[in-house]
C-alpha cells in the first residue's frame, strides 16, 4: 500500500517509468560534454609546473595569449552586431509573402551549409590580389594598387558576415513572421504611422527574439576558427582565442594551457550571452499573437 | 502615395544590400568553381584555357575516395544514433513536465550553445585518453555532441504539435502502449524524423572543428580534408584544391536540395515556428 | 464486453499538486442510462471524465463494473468508447481507419471489422467520405467519425467530452439531436461533460451538477430545472435574477421589497438569503414599480433589464414590445421565486 501511495504521489509530481526515455540522452551528454568539460577544468588546474593556477596565470599574465580575448571580441562583436542589425530593416520589408521568397531564403542557406572553411577559399580567390574585385576595382580606376582584402581582419570580417547574416536573417524573418500582422494593422486603425508602428509595436514584440538572434551569431563569430587560419593573419591582428587554445594543445603539446584557453573562452563567451540574455529578461516575452490564437 | 515616397529609398537600400551580398555569395563560390576547371589564370578576367584535369588530380592526391567514404559512414552513424538517443528524450520533454526539467533542457542546449572548439579541445583530450580518438569512432563519438541536442530541441517543438489527445484516443480504443507507439506517433513522427536527420546530416558533414579535433589521418571527412590542403597550400596545385572544394560544395548542395524537401529554409538554422498557413 | 447493470463510483477523488479538482464523487449509472456531468469550467467535470475513462489515476475511491473494480486497470483495459472535444483524429489514417482502429485493437475478425466499420459510416452518414483523411473533413463530419469511431466497438459506457463545443451553433442544434437518436437506438450508456446547460437538460436522463470539485445536485432534468439545490445551482441553470437579501418570518426582504417566496434547504429566520428567479418567470403584472432600461429584441420575446424604483435591478423577458425608459410594473410569482440560504 505505501508502495503504491509513493508511487502515486511521485505520478502526482510528474515521475513515473516514462522518464526513464531521458536517461539514454542525459547519460550521453554528461559522459561527453559534462564530464570532459570537468576533467578540462581538472587539468587545468594542474599544470606541469606552477601552482594551482599556474595556467591561468600564465595565460594572463602573457600579452600575446591575453590579447587573444580582445582579437575575438574584436572580430565577433561587431560582426555578430552587424548581422543582426542589417538583418532587421531586410526581415521587416520582406516578411510579407511574395514571389520568390522560398528561392530567396533558399540562396541565403547556402552559405550556412557551405560553412566557413569553403567560404575562406572562395573569399582567398575572389578577395585576393587577383581576385575579380581588385580587378574591378583597378580596371574602373578606384584604386592603383590592389586592395589587401585577405590575410587580415577584413577578410575574418567578410567571412563572418557571408555566413553570419543569412542565419541572423532567417531566425529574425521567423521571428517577425510570429508576431500577428494584426497588431500592426489595429496600431494603424488608432492613427500610427509606419515609424511609430516599428518602434512601438514589431520592435518591442521583436527585441526578445532579437536578442536570441544575436546570442546564436555571437556564438557563431566567437567560434572562428578556421578562416582565422585560412582567411586571417593567425599570428597577428586575427590571432583569435580558439586558435591559442588550439595552438597549445597540438603544437606545444600543453594540455594544461589548451584547457585553461579553452575554459577562459567558454567563459568569456557564457559572460557576453548572460548580459544579453539577462538584458532580454528585461523586455516583454510572451506571445506575439494577438490574443486568441 | 505618400507611403511610397517615404518607403522608396528605404526599399532601394535594402534591395541594395541584399543584391550586394548575393553579388558577392556569387563571386566567392564562382571564383573556387572558375579556378577549379581554369588552366593558367594569372593576370585575366577569366582562365586562359579550361580543363578539367585538376578533379583527376584532386581525386587521387586526396585519395577522395576514402575520404567520401568516411564522410558517408560519420554522417549515417551520428544520424542513426543521435536519432535513437534524442527522440525518446525529445518526447518525454515535449510530453511530460516533471522538477528538473527546465534545468535538463538547459543542459541539452548547453552543448548548441559552446563553441565546439571549446568542449572540442578538453573532449578531444579525453577521447585521446581512452583510445576513442584518432579514429573513426573518436569523430562520431565528437560529432555526436552537439547532434544529439540538436535532434532534441528540433524534436521538441515537433513532438509539441502533435495532439496529444490523440495518444488517449488510441488507447481509449483499446491500444496499449506498443500499440500506441507502432500505430500512431511512429507514423507521425516520422516527417519530423527525417527533418531533424537531414539537418544532422548537413552539420556533420559541415562540422569542421570536432572533426579536426578528433580524426586521426584515415578518419578525416571532406570538410577537413579540404582544411588541410588549403593549409598546406603551395604544397598542392591551388587548382585541385579548388577543385576539391568544388566536389565538397557539390555534395552540400545536392544535400541542401533534398534538404530542402523535407524542411524549409528557417528550420536549417533554427526551429522557430514559420508563419502558420 | 456491453453487458453490466451497475457502474459505481464510490468516493472518486483527485487530486493535483495538492488541491482537491474533484472531491467525493459517488454516483450509480444504470445500463442504457444518459448521464451528463455539468458545471462552469474548472468544476472538475473533465476531471471526473478522465478518471472514470483511466487517463488520471484516482488519488482516492474507486470504480466498479457490477463487481469489477475498474479503477486499477490501464485505459485500454476498461472497454470504454470516448469522444474528445478536439476529436483527436488519428491525423494520418482515413476516416475507415479511424474507425476501424479500435476494432483492429480488440483482435476483431477482419471480415466482422469491415462490416461493422461499414456500419458505423452508414450511422454517421458519412459514406462518401470514407477514404478522406480527417483533415479533409468539416467540423461537424470529423464530430461524427469521432462518434463512429467511439461507438463501432460497441463500448460499455460511452464518454463524451464537451464534444459540440467546437461546432456553430446550428450544427450543434443538429449534432444534439443525432447524439441523442444514436443513444437510443444502440442501446449506449452515456457519460456526457458540457458546460452549457441547455444541452445537458435536453440530452440527459439524470444530471449531475459540479462546483469546485464537489457534487451540488444529482437529479432529473426537471427536478434540476425547476428545484436547484442550492444558489449556485440556480446561477448556473438560469436563474439570472440572484438577489441577496435577509429572510425573515416567511418572506424575502431586500431594497424595500418584502416577498413571498418558496423557501429551499433550511433558512434561518433573520439570516441573509438569497432569492432567485427566472427572468421568464417574472410577470408584468404586480405591484412593483420599475422602468425599463435596456431591451434586447429576441424575436418573439424581448429580454429587458428593469430597474425599480427602490433601485433593484431585474432582467425579464416578456412578449410585451418594451422600450427604454417604458414604466411597467411587475411581480415575483411566489412559487416561482425561491429563496436560499446565503
Amino acid at each position: 500500500m505505501t508502495t503504491v501511495a509513493l508511487s502515486h504521489r511521485l505520478a502526482d509530481r510528474g515521475i513515473d517509468r516514462q522518464l526513464l526515455l531521458l536517461v539514454p540522452a542525459t547519460v550521453f551528454v554528461v559522459a561527453l560534454f559534462i564530464y570532459p568539460f570537468a576533467y578540462g577544468m581538472s587539468v587545468s588546474l594542474q599544470p606541469a609546473q606552477g601552482g594551482t593556477f599556474a595556467a591561468y596565470q600564465a595565460f594572463f599574465t602573457d600579452a600575446y595569449q591575453r590579447d587573444t580575448i580582445t582579437t575575438t571580441l574584436a572580430i565577433a562583436l561587431p560582426a555578430a552586431l552587424l548581422n543582426v542589425l542589417a538583418s532587421v530593416p531586410i526581415a521587416y520589408r520582406m516578411r510579407g509573402r511574395f514571389r520568390g521568397k522560398r528561392l530567396l531564403t533558399t540562396i541565403l542557406v547556402v552559405p550556412i551549409t557551405l560553412g566557413t572553411v569553403l567560404t575562406a577559399e572562395g573569399l582567398l580567390n575572389f578577395l585576393g590580389p587577383a581576385g575579380w574585385v581588385n580587378r574591378l576595382l583597378t580596371t574602373i580606376g578606384l584604386i592603383d594598387t590592389p586592395l589587401r582584402l585577405t590575410n587580415n581582419y577584413t577578410g575574418v570580417f567578410l567571412s563572418l558576415v557571408i555566413t553570419g547574416f543569412p542565419f541572423a536573417f532567417l531566425l529574425v524573418l521567423s521571428y517577425l513572421s510570429g508576431i500577428d500582422p494584426s497588431l500592426e494593422r489595429a496600431a494603424a486603425t488608432l492613427g500610427a504611422g509606419w515609424r511609430q508602428r516599428f518602434l512601438r509595436i514589431t520592435l518591442p514584440l521583436l527585441a526578445p527574439g532579437l536578442a536570441t538572434t544575436f546570442c546564436l551569431t555571437f556564438v557563431l563569430a566567437f567560434s572562428v576558427f578556421p578562416s582565422a587560419i585560412l582567411v586571417g593573419d593567425p599570428s597577428g591582428s586575427t590571432r583569435v582565442i580558439s586558435i591559442a587554445a588550439y595552438e597549445a594543445a597540438y603544437v606545444r603539446y600543453d594540455y594544461a594551457g589548451a584547457s585553461a584557453a579553452a575554459i577562459i573562452m567558454g567563459a568569456v563567451e557564457l559572460l557576453v550571452i548572460s548580459v544579453v540574455l539577462g538584458l532580454r529578461a528585461l523586455l516583454y516575452t510572451g506571445s506575439t499573437a494577438g490574443g486568441k490564437g | 502615395m505618400k507611403r511610397a515616397v517615404v518607403a522608396s529609398p528605404a526599399a532601394w537600400l535594402v534591395w541594395g544590400t541584399v543584391a550586394i551580398f548575393f553579388v558577392g555569395l556569387a563571386g566567392v563560390i564562382g571564383s573556387v568553381v572558375v579556378n577549379s576547371v581554369g588552366l593558367r589564370w594569372f593576370d585575366s578576367w577569366l582562365p586562359e584555357a579550361w580543363t578539367t584535369q585538376w578533379y583527376a588530380q584532386a581525386w587521387d592526391e586526396f585519395t577522395l575516395l576514402p575520404v567520401l567514404t568516411v564522410t558517408l559512414v560519420v554522417c549515417a552513424l551520428v544520424t542513426g544514433v543521435s536519432v535513437l538517443i534524442g527522440v525518446p528524450a525529445a518526447y518525454v520533454l515535449a510530453r511530460r513536465s516533471f522538477p528538473g526539467s527546465r534545468a535538463l533542457y538547459l543542459l541539452f542546449l548547453l552543448p548548441i550553445l559552446m563553441p565546439p572548439i571549446t568542449y572540442g579541445i578538453p573532449l578531444a583530450t579525453v577521447l585521446y585518453k581512452y583510445g576513442l580518438a584518432g579514429h573513426l569512432s573518436g569523430v562520431v563519438l565528437a560529432n555526436l555532441v552537439p547532434s544529439v541536442p540538436f535532434v532534441i530541441l528540433t524534436m521538441t517543438p515537433f513532438i509539441e504539435q502533435i495532439d496529444p489527445t490523440v495518444e488517449r484516443a488510441a488507447r481509449m480504443c483499446g491500444a496499449g502502449t506498443r500499440h500506441v507507439f507502432t500505430r500512431i506517433l511512429a507514423p507521425l513522427l516520422v516527417p519530423g524524423i527525417l527533418a531533424a536527420s537531414i539537418l544532422v546530416v548537413v552539420r556533420t558533414v559541415g562540422m569542421f572543428e570536432l572533426t579536426f579535433l578528433t580524426a586521426g589521418p584515415d578518419s578525416q571527412t571532406l570538410v577537413v580534408a579540404l582544411f588541410y590542403s588549403m593549409s598546406a597550400a603551395g604544397i598542392r596545385a591551388q587548382q585541385s584544391v579548388d577543385a576539391m572544394a568544388v566536389i565538397y560544395c557539390v555534395m552540400m548542395l545536392t544535400l541542401l536540395v533534398v534538404a530542402l524537401r523535407f524542411v524549409n529554409p528557417t528550420q536549417l538554422v533554427a526551429r522557430v515556428k514559420e508563419d502558420p498557413e | 464486453m456491453t453487458g453490466f447493470d451497475r457502474l459505481r463510483l464510490d468516493g472518486v477523488t483527485r487530486r493535483f499538486a495538492g488541491a482537491d479538482a474533484l472531491t467525493d464523487l459517488t454516483l450509480e449509472i444504470r445500463r442504457g442510462e444518459f448521464i451528463a456531468l455539468l458545471g462552469p469550467s474548472g468544476c472538475g467535470k473533465s476531471t471526473a471524465l478522465n478518471c472514470l475513462a483511466g487517463l488520471l489515476p484516482l488519488s482516492g475511491g474507486s470504480i466498479w463494473r457490477d463487481d469489477t473494480r475498474l479503477d486499477t486497470l490501464p485505459p485500454e483495459k476498461r472497454g470504454f468508447g470516448m469522444v474528445f472535444q478536439n476529436y483527436a483524429l488519428f491525423p494520418h489514417m482515413s476516416v475507415q481507419k479511424n474507425i476501424s482502429f479500435g476494432l483492429s485493437m480488440r483482435g476483431v475478425p477482419r471480415a466482422e471489422a469491415r462490416r461493422r466499420t461499414t456500419e458505423a459510416i452508414r450511422l454517421v452518414h458519412l459514406e462518401e467520405h470514407a477514404r478522406k483523411l480527417p483533415g479533409q473533413l468539416s467540423g461537424g463530419q470529423q464530430q461524427r467519425v469521432a462518434i463512429a469511431r467511439a461507438v463501432v466497438v460497441e463500448p460499455s459506457l460511452v464518454l463524451m467530452d464537451e464534444p459540440l463545443s467546437n461546432l456553430d451553433a446550428k450544427l450543434r442544434l443538429e449534432m444534439r439531436t443525432e447524439i441523442r437518436r444514436l443513444h437510443q437506438s444502440l442501446g449506449l450508456t452515456t457519460v456526457y461533460v458540457t458546460h452549457d446547460q441547455e444541452e445537458a437538460l435536453s440530452l440527459a436522463d439524470r444530471l449531475v451538477v459540479l462546483r469546485d470539485g464537489r457534487v451540488q445536485q444529482i437529479g432529473t432534468p426537471e427536478e434540476v430545472h425547476t428545484r436547484p439545490a442550492n444558489r449556485h445551482v440556480a446561477d448556473f441553470i438560469g436563474f439570472r435574477n440572484l438577489l441577496p437579501g435577509r429572510f425573515s418570518s416567511a418572506f424575502f426582504h431586500t431594497e424595500g421589497v418584502r416577498v413571498k417566496g418558496t423557501p429551499v434547504g433550511t433558512l434561518e429566520d433573520g439570516g441573509p438569503a438569497v432569492a432567485a428567479i427566472r427572468p421568464e418567470d417574472v410577470t408584468l403584472t404586480g405591484e412593483l414599480d420599475a422602468t425599463v432600461e435596456v431591451a434586447e429584441y429576441q424575436g418573439r420575446e424581448i429580454a429587458a433589464e428593469v430597474r425599480t424604483d427602490d433601485g433593484l435591478v431585474l432582467h425579464l423577458r416578456t412578449d410585451r414590445r418594451l422600450a427604454p425608459g417604458d414604466k411597467v410594473r411587475i411581480g415575483l410569482p411566489a412559487d416561482r421565486l425561491l429563496i436560499f440560504p446565503s
